[in-house]
């Protein structure tokens, strides 16, 4: 009797959180799953049963491609770059080096300001002629480039912009980590007699280990959820260059209007995202050892 | 007996609650913004001045980005049931709304001659966007043709005529090669000329089209001619501009940080929005001067901007207020401020006689010029799916200024997706 009624409290302590979780996390997933079997309903048409067709349009759709494979260079680009320089950034803000509290501000700024300001103000630094990254290669003498209107430039403009962002932001945990790490250690590793690089490689590095998952986790997030800057400093041109796969999803769903398509290609993300977190989940958590 | 009493009362109570009510009409709208200035500092003093004129009536307006993100919001919010009323949306939109069917003709909501007339009196041009079968679905507001802005003391220095400028592509041509200045290890200090090819690069299209003596579309909305010789003629234009006169640089020009490299001198000329035409010339520090778009086989530009559309959801008495709302808004003497305000378009002729517009023109011609050109222009680009179907024509746009395709192929790209898309809506 007593065993049962403890049951009985325990689910019902569990029901609200399992009610919000199914109603905003799992309904909509299945909402969108069944709206990408029917067609887009428009006015007076209402919806239809249409099948896989609309994930044959998608295979179909070389935009599709072509966001999809922007979106893994983004990632390529922005992931490593950011944590590395995350790592960096700790580590120096970390030591003992005066005025450390102004340097980790400036790191942290550009975390804390909204994205579609720091769009407005790279939109400005990368114009040609006028902007700040053309008057400094200017004064070493190069010409004048269209840093955001040339395909070959502008997911890498944007790569940049983004680890400016990212990396203060995950520097703060790191901070953190490094912060909780027992002095003691430092000292056993100086009597032992080693040098700081092995230090770091053999007792630092494996110590951060379980803050490295998480931020490698937030960041896969970030790469395929970041899309604010788009809106301002390109609308994923030219020609689709510097589209991304949500951006390119709320084009289909807001500016076409075509709410089952747009359903097709959130399946497609979150098929993408879930083979990540299940990859990273098996790789990564079996190497990693938490305290 | 008590009951009676009550219930009495509590009737009495909802009636005067209910008359209340109709005597009070809040209207929700929607409203973009796409060019310079404390555009939204206007609009809520004109909305607050047409609120004293009109008691009983209180307007919301509600800045919502672009064009299309309050298109996004708009229809976002009828989906949600959430009460608007009205909004000011792109004038291109107009089959897209009738085809989710949101929005009422104004032929349904005028009841009076008066009205009726009032619904004629805008620019035939500025109309086009808005008449579909016959019927008026939007009336104009924030309307605008693409105008060529240039730096006469840049022409001055050059040894041109600031008084005339170019008037055909050969003539812009020419004069944007005396214009384009280098320094001595051949670096460009200072461009010829500027179209901007981010955001709207249909519409800048449409006018290289037009001076062509093509149009993009059908007035019915189903068909686009992107493939036609014309057509592919103008791309190549624009194209060369770039890539053989070398008078404006290559890859996408962006809209948003455009009017800034005018102020700054960094291009000599650019062809622009009308709307810009008051902050141009709140910041310019230097001489400037408005022209037409040059000609190739005719001048041309098509209209742009908003227009005020009811929604369908509005109640009677809603759309009566609307109506109210949307008339005084567009009004000559309103009409006029607006114009001074923003650049944007008198939208029809009666504002241009009012003694604000009529000195303001007076004293600064290049505020006429838009309105000149109207005799010129065509509508803007609308089709079923619009947003869709200039994605097609976006992007191709796009690839042949950047160099990865040639027009031709990308024009009949563009031209076989768009057909695909229309082919529904014959």
């Amino acid at each position: 009797m007593y065993r049962v009624s403890n049951q009985v409290y325990g689910w019902l302590l569990f029901f609200p959180a399992a009610v919000m979780f199914f109603l905003f996390t799992h309904f909509p997933i299945l909402a969108t799953l069944k709206a990408s079997f029917f067609s887009t309903p428009r006015g007076a048409r209402p919806a239809r049963f249409v099948g896989l067709e609309n994930y044959r349009v998608m295979f179909d759709d070389p935009v599709f491609w072509k966001v999809l494979g922007n979106n893994f260079i983004f990632a390529a680009g922005t992931i490593p770059l950011s944590i590395g320089l995350a790592l960096l950034m700790a580590v120096w803000v970390n030591g003992k080096l005066s005025g450390r509290s102004i340097v980790r501000t400036a790191y942290f700024t550009p975390t804390v300001l909204p994205m579609i300001a720091v769009a407005n103000i790279w939109l400005f630094f990368y114009t040609p002629q006028i902007g700040l990254l053309d008057g400094l290669t200017g004064l070493l003498g190069f010409p004048s480039r269209n840093w955001l209107g040339e395909p070959s430039t502008v997911m890498s403009c944007l790569i940049v912009m983004t680890i400016w962002k990212e990396a203060g932001f995950f520097m703060i945990f790191y901070l953190a980590a490094l912060q909780s790490i027992s002095p003691e250690l430092q000292d056993a590793g100086r009597i032992e007699g080693a040098g700081r690089w092995y230090f770091f490689r053999r007792v630092t590095w494996p110590l951060l280990m379980p803050t490295t998952v998480f931020i490698l986790f937030n960041a896969v997030i970030n790469a395929f959820k970041l899309v604010d800057h788009l809106f301002i400093m390109t609308k994923g041109g030219p020609n689709n260059a510097s589209s991304l796969l949500l951006y390119y999803i709320y084009e289909v769903a807001f500016s076409f209007w075509d709410t089952a398509y747009a359903s097709t290609l959130t399946m497609a993300l979150l098929a993408v995202l879930a083979v990540l977190a299940l990859s990273q989940f098996v790789y990564l958590e079996r190497r990693t050892h938490y305290q | 007996m008590r009951l009676i009493a009550t219930a009495m009362v509590f009737c009495l109570l909802l009636m005067t609650s209910t008359s209340a009510l109709a005597q009070n009409v809040n209207l929700t709208m929607y409203y973009p913004v796409a060019v310079g200035g404390p555009i939204t500092k206007i609009i809520d003093d004109m909305i607050a001045d047409f609120q004293k004129d009109n008691p009983g009536i209180t307007v919301q307006a509600v800045y919502a980005g672009n064009y299309d993100d309050t298109r996004t919001k708009a229809l976002a919010a009828l989906n949600a049931g959430e009460p608007v009323q009205l909004s000011v949306l792109f004038s291109i939109d107009v089959f897209d709304l009738m085809d989710q069917d949101v929005i009422v003709p104004f032929d349904d909501l005028v009841a009076t001659d008066e009205e009726r007339q009032w619904m004629g009196s805008f620019y035939p041009a500025l109309m086009e966007n808005s008449t579909v079968d016959g019927k008026v679905y939007g009336i104009p507001f924030q309307r605008s043709t693409i105008v060529m802005y240039y730096n006469k003391d840049a022409f001055r220095d050059a040894g041109l005529d600031p008084e005339s400028p170019p008037a055909t592509w050969d003539e812009m041509v020419e004069a944007a090669k005396k214009l384009t200045k280098r320094d001595a290890s051949g670096n460009v200090t200072q461009w010829g000329m500027h179209v901007p090819s981010s955001g709207y690069p249909y519409w800048m299209f449409q006018a290289f089209a037009m001076q062509n003596n093509q149009v993009l579309m059908s007035g019915d909305g189903t068909e686009v001619y992107f493939d036609h010789p014309a057509v592919v003629e103008s791309l190549e234009f624009w194209r060369d501009l770039s890539h053989t006169h070398d008078v404006m640089p290559r890859g996408v020009i962006d809209w948003g940080t455009l009017r800034q490299k005018f102020l700054e001198g960094s291009t000599a000329m650019m062809w622009h929005t009308t709307g810009n035409l008051t902050p141009v010339r709140n910041e310019a520090r230097f001489d400037f001067g408005v022209a037409m778009l040059p000609a190739k086989q005719r001048r041309g530009s098509p209209t742009g901007g908003g227009n005020f559309y009811v929604f369908k959801q509005a109640s009677a008495e809603e759309r009566k207020a609307a109506l109210q709302f949307i008339r005084w808004m567009t009004s000559p003497e309103r009409a006029a401020d607006w114009s001074i305000a923003t650049g944007y378009v008198g939208v029809r002729p009666d504002a241009y006689a009012t003694p604000a517009l009529s000195e303001y023109v007076e004293g600064f011609a290049a505020a006429a010029v838009a309105r000149d050109q109207l005799e010129y222009a065509t509508a803007e680009f609308s089709t079923y799916e619009t947003a869709r179907v200039k994605k097609f024509l976006d992007d191709a746009i796009q690839s042949v200024l950047t160099g990865q395709a040639q027009p031709t192929q990308a024009l009949q790209g563009a031209q076989s997706a768009a057909d695909r898309v229309l082919r529904a809506y014959k």
